[in-house]
């Protein structure tokens, strides 16, 4: 299993685009601590960088390398190997190298400019949100056998947590204004990994705003031990369920 | 000439009969209550360390009551402890514990009684109902004292210093915790409040009422249950003080309310859940203050009018400003903040894109707390940009015309 990682690690690193997504995020990283006066401004484009970014790399990257590694996949499974072993390997080859260029561009920069909870939590919630969007890859790209239609797939899955579910979310909050929604609000950003990633980054990052009334209702439930502990859960479970669900179809599939 | 030396050496004598007594556990005097009693006006009773428990002692002479080390005068948890009821009585140097708790007559550690001149100085209080409360008095000083309580329900404790119906009272240097208000003022006139210190009070820092003419400079409010408290008020000057850690859905940094023509100047609020409250009021000016890492920097309700303000920082605010009205009747001018995305081509400071203050966010918020659990989500971002563009929901006219390119050097 260690020298499947190994060859896949090395392929990944052969291929450039991570260098250059490493890259970016440095620069973005660097500059938005840099170019502006006070930190708050810099920790925000990160956290655009982390809510956006990130997911959208992670998931594009990893669904065009599994699509384009089919033939190198084929040609394992000829070799004595489990069939859950090789996806395995896969898995962690692909989110260990998106986790290690989020810590290499965007996490070096955080811990030196943001030291505090918010700078910590920013990189736990970064490396999590990969690996999340990485399984999520996984999901997409064993779905359907049409290239086109795998990263269409992606595609929409990016879109619809970074856009459209928050956009729900707040037509579902004006629908029901007048009715005492607040803790079924604190279910109902389980259903997002990026709603789950943005409101423990912002329970320390806004903190005054969030000791309000409804924030405080978040703040008791996200804020104590076991809402962290719980939410981080919550975020696991998005990266092991869409992960497992994909590992299951991989081992009865007919390739 | 001998005459007049004659006469000046005799007023002297007559004046030096003025006497000190001396109360201790090795002194002929035992109690401080008997020592009043031998006492006439213009004494000085000092008083050495000891455990003094004397039910509630009552002062009717103009005296001085001096303690040497903090002598500990113990109520024992039955009345009030000290009453003075002469004018230019000072108190100086006890540490008084242990008043009685009672919701009826409000007991206290020293109770002044329409009197005035009287100063009561370097004292700690400990465990008291009511710190000091002094009513319908003048001319009073409150000086350096530290007043401590454990309250831990506001029905259950008192105000640290409560002033009613007072005027030209000095509040200076003391230090207030744990009690309901730290500084409780009402139909207080012409006072001043100065370098005080109040922090972890279970309701109010400071509250105001019904008090004209006065000034409050320099004193820090810290973590108390519901921050600073301004209302039905006219007349208020505050100057250089500290807004702190007021944090809760109804504690504000500072709430105004119905207060009017007063002058907010130089203060600091910092992690506040809202920094300035302000409802009801009108003719303010809040200048060249720091609003700094608030949940809402100011919350002017729709019922504020023609309010100023002007040359402040708005610093990582999450919202600089909110309010719950399309009315807008106050004034924004030449305020630096940090949210700003203008640009000064002919480079005089001043951005050339006027700023609107009030978020799409914050107006959503207002209308549905709820709401805040979207805050930061990209989906808000780019709805608060396009209302940046052409504001729709939020009130065209609240607006910063001169919006300052750097933040002031406060």
């Amino acid at each position: 299993m260690n020298r499947i990682i190994k060859i896949i690690l090395l392929d990944i690193l052969k291929n450039k685009i991570v260098l250059g997504y490493t890259l970016i995020l440095a620069i973005l990283s660097w500059s938005s601590f840099a170019l502006e006066d006070n930190s708050a401004k810099g920790l925000l484009t990160i956290l655009n960088v982390i809510l956006f970014t990130v997911p959208l790399v992670s998931i594009l990257f990893s669904t065009i390398y599994l699509y384009n590694s089919s033939e190198f996949i084929e040609l394992l499974l000829s070799q004595p190997v489990k069939r859950q072993k090789i996806w395995f390997s896969l898995f962690i080859g692909l989110s260990s190298s998106m986790v290690f260029s989020f810590l290499a561009g965007a996490g070096i920069p955080l811990l030196i400019n943001a030291t505090d909870s918010v700078g910590v939590m920013m990189i736990i919630v970064g490396c999590l949100v990969s690996v999340v969007f990485v399984a999520l890859a996984f999901l997409s790209s064993i779905l359907t056998r049409d290239k086109a239609k795998g990263i269409g797939i992606a595609i929409i899955i990016w879109l619809y947590f970074a856009l459209l579910f928050d956009g729900m979310v707040l037509f579902l909050l004006f629908q029901f204004a007048d009715y005492p929604i607040e803790t079924a609000m604190v279910g109902i950003t389980g259903l997002s990994p990026i709603d789950l990633a943005r409101i423990q980054i912002l329970l320390h990052l806004d903190v005054s705003a969030m000791m309000g009334y409804t924030g405080a209702i978040f703040k008791d439930f996200f804020g104590t031990s076991v809402g962290l502990i719980v939410s981080f859960l919550l975020l696991s479970l998005w990266a092991v369920v869409p992960f497992y669900i994909s590992l299951k179809k991989f081992n009865r599939k007919d390739l | 000439m001998k005459i007049i030396l004659i006469a000046y050496f005799l007023s002297l004598s007559l004046w030096c009969q003025a006497k000190t007594i001396v109360v201790g556990k090795n002194q002929s005097v035992k109690s401080i209550t008997a020592a009043v009693a031998q006492s006439s006006d213009g004494d000085t009773i000092v008083v050495d360390y000891g455990i003094y428990k004397e039910g509630r002692l009552l002062i009717n002479k103009e005296i001085l009551l001096i303690g040497k080390n903090f002598p500990i005068i113990d109520g024992e948890h039955k009345s009030e402890i000290i009453s003075v009821n002469a004018h230019k009585v000072t108190i100086k140097g006890f540490k008084i514990i242990n008043s009685g708790h009672a919701a009826l007559e409000d007991p206290c550690a020293i109770r002044v009684y329409d009197k005035s001149d009287v100063v009561i100085e370097n004292n700690i209080l400990d465990n008291n109902f009511f710190g000091i409360y002094i009513q319908n008095s003048k001319n009073c000083r409150v000086k350096n004292n530290i007043i401590r309580a454990y309250g831990k329900e506001e029905q259950l404790i008192g105000n640290g210093i409560h002033c009613w119906k007072s005027d030209n009272l000095q509040i200076i240097g003391n230090k207030i915790s744990g009690h309901r208000d730290g500084i409780y003022f009402e139909f207080v006139t012409h006072s001043v409040i100065w370098r005080n210190i109040s922090f972890n009070n279970i309701r109010y820092g400071l509250h105001f009422m019904f008090s004209n003419d006065d000034a409050y400079i320099t004193n820090v409010f810290r973590d108390n249950g519901a921050g600073v408290a301004v209302m039905f008020t006219r007349n208020v000057k505050m100057f250089n003080n500290y807004f702190e850690e007021n944090w809760g859905d109804s504690a504000y940094g500072l709430l105004l309310k119905e207060i009017s023509d007063s002058y907010i100047f130089n203060n600091r609020f910092s992690r506040n859940t809202s920094g300035i409250f302000m409802e009801g009021t009108s003719r303010i000016k809040v200048e060249k203050n720091v609003f700094q890492s608030n949940g809402w920097g100011m919350k002017i309700q729709a019922s504020c009018m023609e309010n100023e303000i002007v040359n402040n920082n708005y610093l990582k605010n999450t919202f600089d400003i909110s309010t719950n009205g399309s009315l807008v009747l106050n004034t924004f001018n030449s305020n630096y903040w940090d949210k700003y995305e203008g640009y000064d081509l002919d480079r005089n400071g001043i951005g050339d894109v006027p700023y609107h203050p009030l978020s799409l966010f914050a107006v959503l918020t207002e209308n549905n707390p709820s709401a805040m659990l979207l805050y930061r989500s990209f989906m808000i971002t780019l709805l608060d940009k396009s209302e940046k563009v052409l504001p729709s929901i939020t009130p065209d006219n609240f607006i910063d015309n001169s919006p300052l390119m750097k933040s002031l050097p406060l």
